[in-house]
């Protein structure tokens, strides 16, 4: 049977060659009712004494991750409340992270010292902690300190907590695209009477924020997966997400086959998620590629007076 | 506003400029007068502060010293609103600064907008009359890097005559194009020119110099060497300098 497969190029090309075997024996052991997972370890550990093959070994990795009844009974949940949640809080952590962030840019691009400083810290402090740190202060040494600006709700927490991470992180998102914008721009629009505020909203903002789509989508990536961190505050039914979803399951069944789900459930999110980011970033692009843009100049001094002999002629003509 | 040291005629009028970078004085007390409907043309070589110069007349850069007064209002004092005197000086630079984002027409209609408070429909339609006048109509909706350095320049002098500046600044304007460009460009200048519009312009064209400019003032080593009628400083130039630099360019 294996050998058939292996020996079938059109099938090895589409699959790992050992993989499509092994698949069909797991399947076969779904239909084994009273099969429960602990005698499995037991059986696994004679089978490797006795008859060491290879194909055991793949069984069980695929059993232990890829159990569909597993998956099948987790997946409900992980769908309806699971992804609300995480999608819940992610949404509103990336948010919080985005006006946050672009508010602390114009703070560290701040002529002075004294509006810079503050941002600074703040940027250092909460991109330097690790995040389960921060979660954990937040989430739960807050209410411990009786600011419970949440009451009992930790997905408030901890949409507080990603935000204030990725608020820090966009922060230098931001400030790096404002800066890559050339200098030219900013005076072109002081020098057409509007204000400073004005021109880095209307000028100078809009480009920077082009120039780090691709980098903030990085951020919002990590804002959807560092949602899980809520697990540490213990949640409800209804409150669930994701990872507390597929872990109490795991805790329960000891098959890691939820978490498997659970991960292609954050993959099913993230993974568009980039490519949204990149197509909105080409939709951006098409009507102006930035190759040649003004702003780029060529270096002035004597090349510059050499146009400029060159076509004093044409221009005495 | 105007003061006591101003040209009651002049709409520029520079008195002893100052303007240091660190301990380097670049502009060491440049003073000069433009006249309404004077085009007044600056020439120098590299380094002698006559891009320093032009940032200074517009307070993009802000001088060390001395005074800057355009259209009588003193923009070296501190309490004057340098947001609404820029508004009635139209700028030009040497690398067009045209907003990327933009179409051509948004670059035009964004200073009337949201300076001039206009309405949207309002702001269109002087984009479009500016535009149509400098024969750029067809290229409203296109973004600046899809045009030619020529183009972009053009777009640039419509987006700073939309906001109807009593005077126009333009820093080497066609320094940054190629070489078969530079005419198209030009030509706006010196139809702006005989409109009357009051310029000036740092320049390293000595035929646009000789023909457009009333005045010339030959910048060197961060004061104003010498100065006068076009024709008469570039073709009988009194300091060595001068005739060093025009032997040099022309």
């Amino acid at each position: 049977m294996r050998t058939r497969w292996i020996s079938k190029p059109a099938d090895r090309d589409r699959f790992g060659a050992a993989q499509l075997p092994a698949w069909r024996n797991c399947r076969g052991l779904l239909r084994e009712p009273g099969r429960t997972v602990l005698p499995k370890a037991e059986v696994r550990d004679e089978r490797r004494s006795s008859v060491p093959t290879i194909g055991a070994a793949v069984d069980d990795f695929l059993h232990t991750f890829f159990d569909w009844r597993q998956i099948g009974n987790a997946l409900p949940s992980l769908l309806t409340e699971g992804m609300r949640n995480t999608l819940l809080i992610a949404f509103l952590a990336i948010l919080f992270g985005l006006v946050g962030g672009m508010l602390l840019a114009v703070l560290l691009l701040s002529r002075y010292r004294f509006v810079r400083l503050p941002a600074r810290a703040y940027v250092d402090v909460f991109r330097g902690l690790p995040a389960i740190v921060t979660v954990s202060l937040v989430g739960i040494g807050l209410p411990a300190a009786g600011l419970r600006l949440f009451g009992r709700a930790p997905l408030g927490y901890a949409v507080l907590a990603i935000g204030l991470i990725s608020a820090a992180y966009c922060a230098e998102i931001f400030r790096s695209g404002i800066q890559a914008v050339p200098p030219g721009q900013l005076q072109a629009g002081r020098a057409l009477g509007m204000s400073y505020l004005q021109t880095m909203r209307l000028v100078v903002v809009p480009q920077g924020v082009r120039n780090v789509l691709p980098a903030l989508t990085g951020q919002f990536i990590v804002d959807v997966k560092e949602s899980a961190l809520v697990y540490l505050l213990g949640l409800a039914v209804g409150q669930r997400e994701l990872y507390f979803i597929a872990q109490e399951q795991q805790a329960a069944s000891y098959n890691s086959s939820p978490l498997v789900a659970a991960g292609m459930c954050y993959l099913v999110i993230t993974i568009p998620l980039t490519y949204l980011v990149n197509w909105m970033d080409r939709r951006l692009r098409q009507d102006g590629p930035r190759r040649g843009r003004p702003g780029s100049p060529p270096p002035p001094g004597p090349v510059a007076t050499l146009r400029a002999t060159d076509n004093v002629a044409g221009a005495q003509r | 506003m105007s003061s006591a040291i101003t040209d009651a005629d002049a709409l520029i009028s520079v008195r002893d400029l100052r303007k240091s970078y660190g301990h380097t004085e670049v502009l060491r007390g440049v003073s000069f007068d433009v006249a309404p409907s004077e085009v007044v043309c600056v020439i120098g070589a590299s380094g002698s502060g006559k891009s320093t110069l032009f940032r200074c007349v517009n307070l993009l850069d802000p001088p060390t010293g001395g005074s800057v007064v355009v259209a009588g209002v003193n923009l070296t004092d501190p309490n004057v609103d340098v947001d609404a005197a820029r508004a009635r000086i139209g700028t030009v630079f040497q690398h067009f600064n045209l907003f990327p984002h933009l179409s051509v027409l948004d670059n035009v209609m964004l200073a009337p907008r949201h300076v001039r408070k206009m309405t949207k429909d309002a702001a269109a339609e002087v984009a479009h009359a500016q535009l149509d006048k400098l024969g750029l109509s067809e290229l409203a909706h296109r973004r600046p890097a899809n045009l030619s350095g020529g183009q972009q320049q053009r777009v640039a002098i419509a987006r700073a005559l939309a906001m109807r500046p009593e005077v126009m600044l333009f820093d080497e304007p066609t320094s940054a194009l190629d070489p078969e460009l530079v005419k198209g460009v030009l030509e706006v200048m010196r139809d702006l020119a005989l409109a009357g519009m009051t310029m000036l312009v740092v320049t390293h064209e000595m035929g646009f110099a000789r023909e457009v400019a009333n005045r010339v003032i030959f910048m060197d080593g961060g004061v104003v060497a010498e100065e006068g009628p076009a024709r008469h400083v570039l073709e009988f130039p009194k300091s060595p300098r001068l005739r060093e630099f025009l032997s040099q360019v022309l």
